[in-house]
């Protein structure tokens, strides 16, 4: 048929993120589904001034680079984005795209697969090939319930990943790939930015973060949060909180769980955290899990490694001391 | 006056399903559904926009013969009018082909000033389907609102993104979706129920649409879904004081590694 193209005629593996350290991450996968596919590894470098960042693609496992360096994409506009995707795209026809789950990365993958007329699949917690070479995805649904399989039927196979679901490559300085760069003309905005208001930095990392002290509705007032401080520095981690502080109470603009971070620390703490599904749904990769609860049929108990039935209000200010001694002894 | 196209989506209840212990397997079949919970805040942003402007409201919904109620409430909570996109071959699709259909209604529809939509479904939790209203649609997209205003053909929207907020411009029509901190949905009265009852409900299918039963082919299949396996180790700390229950678990996570050396 005219304009249609055969399934085997879709090659390579292509990964994207506006985040380079998520690209990295999404090297790691898409190198190990390219060598299974037997094909070529992709990254796309998209931005203003980004073009400093090509060799480290390289080095973390793209046999390619291809680059659109150019100021209509210094800002995070959609449109600019999708002409580069979707021209890069229609040369090429790639058999799979990985995006970083970034909130921009899901509009640019959904806004891709729907001018190519393709399937895309978001928020990739496992990714792998079936034995005719179909890229199989997980993810999570029913607001953390369950866990989906999911199988293509349709080319290009467009999925996004979230942060931290893949381990970033161990780079080889010494790698080499091909460097491209590509010309197109960027079709019109549809919006414009009128303000930006940039959040502090310390609430953005909380993936990177080993250990999580994370409060709950059971923290009564903004200020009992230097209490969580407290223990998150003397353990070397850093505080989250569930979602109603940030929506309802307003303290805090992010959260952790299913619609906020996904976090997989080596050590959770939940402090006044109930535990209900899309929370936990964010924090299921945690290599321990505490909770401090006076409830102890919350349903957080019911998922942790360790329980303390009792009052935050007691039982933090006593872990705080608890550890202090036995920090101190560890380092004499 | 604006025209308003909401889109909602009757969910599945998440917080009452429960999964078989010995087979892992959901069961979703009788669980009960409800409107989708952010779609509620969507449709609580086009009712107070109408109540400073005017304008109509117009719910949008793919669903079985139940989703009925979900149009039902809508129109309680202060929609106009409704749609009811229900064909056998709607059910069970993907993104692409959900968008498609939705996307086609609006346009069957007519003009309008804004679509407005959640920011993701609280049981399939994917957050693209509106994207690809918009992109199908032609129209601006202004993703995960926290705040919006509507003036005269020009929509304001600030979002919230990981680590920065945005304000964003758009020319109408437009397509906005909401994220649940924008506003409280508002619980209908009795009298605004009964009233609902006598508004309009346009059932289209597949054929009144015009939409070929080829286009409506899933790109995805589901091989499965399955409750998570959560296998910890349950053990509660206890002891006299906060203080030698606090002692214990800082020893156990010695032990188990995570604190200390
Ligand atoms: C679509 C959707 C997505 C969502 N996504 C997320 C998400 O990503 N992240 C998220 O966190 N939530 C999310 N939620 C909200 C979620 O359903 C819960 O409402 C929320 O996680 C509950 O927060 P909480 O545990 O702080 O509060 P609560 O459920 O009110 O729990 C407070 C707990 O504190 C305990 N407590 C009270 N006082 C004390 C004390 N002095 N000492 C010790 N314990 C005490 C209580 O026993 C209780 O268990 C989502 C909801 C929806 C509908
Ligand atoms: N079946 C549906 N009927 C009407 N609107 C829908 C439907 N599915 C999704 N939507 C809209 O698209 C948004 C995002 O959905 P999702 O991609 O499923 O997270 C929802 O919040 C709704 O506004």
């Amino acid at each position: 048929m005219e304009g249609e193209i055969r399934m085997s005629e879709f090659k390579g593996v292509w990964v994207f993120s506006e985040n380079h350290e998520l690209a990295l991450e999404l090297l790691s996968k898409g190198r190990e589904l390219a060598d299974k596919m037997q094909t070529q590894l992709t990254a796309l470098l998209l931005g203003s001034n980004v073009q400093n960042l090509a060799q480290t693609l390289v080095q973390h496992g793209a046999d390619k680079v291809v680059v659109v360096d150019k100021p209509q994409l210094k800002q995070y506009q959609a449109e600019p984005y999708l002409t580069a995707l979707t021209t890069l795209a229609k040369q090429h026809s790639p058999d799979i795209i990985l995006f970083g789950s970034t909130r921009f990365g899901k509009e640019l993958a959904a806004r891709l697969a729907t001018r190519l007329e393709t399937a895309c699949v978001p928020d990739c917690t496992k990714l792998s090939l079936d034995n005719q070479g179909n890229l199989m995805a997980e993810r999570i649904v029913y607001g953390g319930n369950a866990a989906a399989t999911i199988r293509f039927h349709m080319k290009p196979q467009i999925a996004t990943i979230p942060a931290r679901t893949f381990e970033k490559p161990v780079p080889i300085w010494d790698r080499t790939g091909q460097i491209e760069f590509a010309e197109m003309a960027f079709e019109e905005l549809k919006t414009e930015i009128v303000e930006i208001k940039q959040l502090e930095a310390s609430q953005v990392k909380i993936e990177e973060a080993r250990m999580v002290i994370c409060g709950g509705r059971g923290v009564e007032k903004k200020e009992d949060f230097k209490m969580l401080d407290e223990l998150a520095q003397l353990l070397g981690g850093q505080v989250g909180n569930t979602r109603p502080l940030a929506e309802d109470r307003k303290w805090f603009s992010e959260w952790v769980g299913l619609s906020g971070h996904k976090i997989k620390p080596t050590l959770y703490i939940g402090c006044g955290v109930s535990g209900v599904i899309q929370h936990v749904a964010g924090i299921r990769d945690s290599q321990i899990i505490v909770a401090i609860n006076k409830d102890a049929e919350a349903p957080l108990c019911e998922v942790a490694d360790y329980v303390i039935v009792g009052n935050l209000y007691d039982v933090i200010p006593a872990l705080i001391e608890a550890l202090k001694k036995e920090l101190k002894t560890s380092s004499s | 006056m604006p025209k308003i196209i909401v889109c909602i989506k009757q969910a599945v209840d998440v917080t009452q399903i429960r999964a078989d212990p010995s087979t892992r397997k959901l069961i979703t079949a009788d669980a009960p559904r409800k409107i989708s919970d952010i779609d509620k805040n969507a449709l609580e942003e086009a009712i107070r926009i109408k109540e400073k402007q005017g304008g109509e409201i117009i719910a949008v919904t793919i669903g079985d013969e139940n989703a009925k109620t979900a149009l039902r409430e809508a129109l309680a909570m202060g929609a106009d009018k409704a749609y009811h996109l229900n064909d056998p071959a709607f059910q069970n699709t993907d993104t692409r082909v959900t968008s498609l259909i939705l996307a086609e209604a609006v346009r069957k529809i007519g003009e309008f000033d804004l679509i407005l939509c959640g920011e993701t479904t609280i049981d399939s939790f994917t957050g693209i389907t509106s994207q690809r209203v918009a992109e199908r649609s032609g129209i601006p997209l202004i993703m995960y609102a926290r705040k919006m205003n509507l003036e005269s053909g020009v929509v304001v929207a600030e979002k919230v993104l990981e680590d920065r907020f945005e304000t964003v411009k758009a020319k109408t029509p437009a397509l906005i979706t909401v994220v649940k901190g924008i506003n409280e949905p508002r619980i209908p009265s009795l009298m605004a129920i009964m009233k609902a009852s006598k508004k309009e409900i346009v059932v289209w299918n597949a054929e009144a649409m015009g939409i070929p039963k080829e286009k409506l082919v899933s790109a995805l299949e589901i091989v499965e879904v399955l409750a998570p396996k959560m296998e910890r180790k349950k053990i509660v700390i206890k002891g006299e004081t906060p203080a030698e229950i606090a002692e214990k678990l800082v020893k156990a996570l010695v032990q188990e590694g995570v604190v200390g050396r």
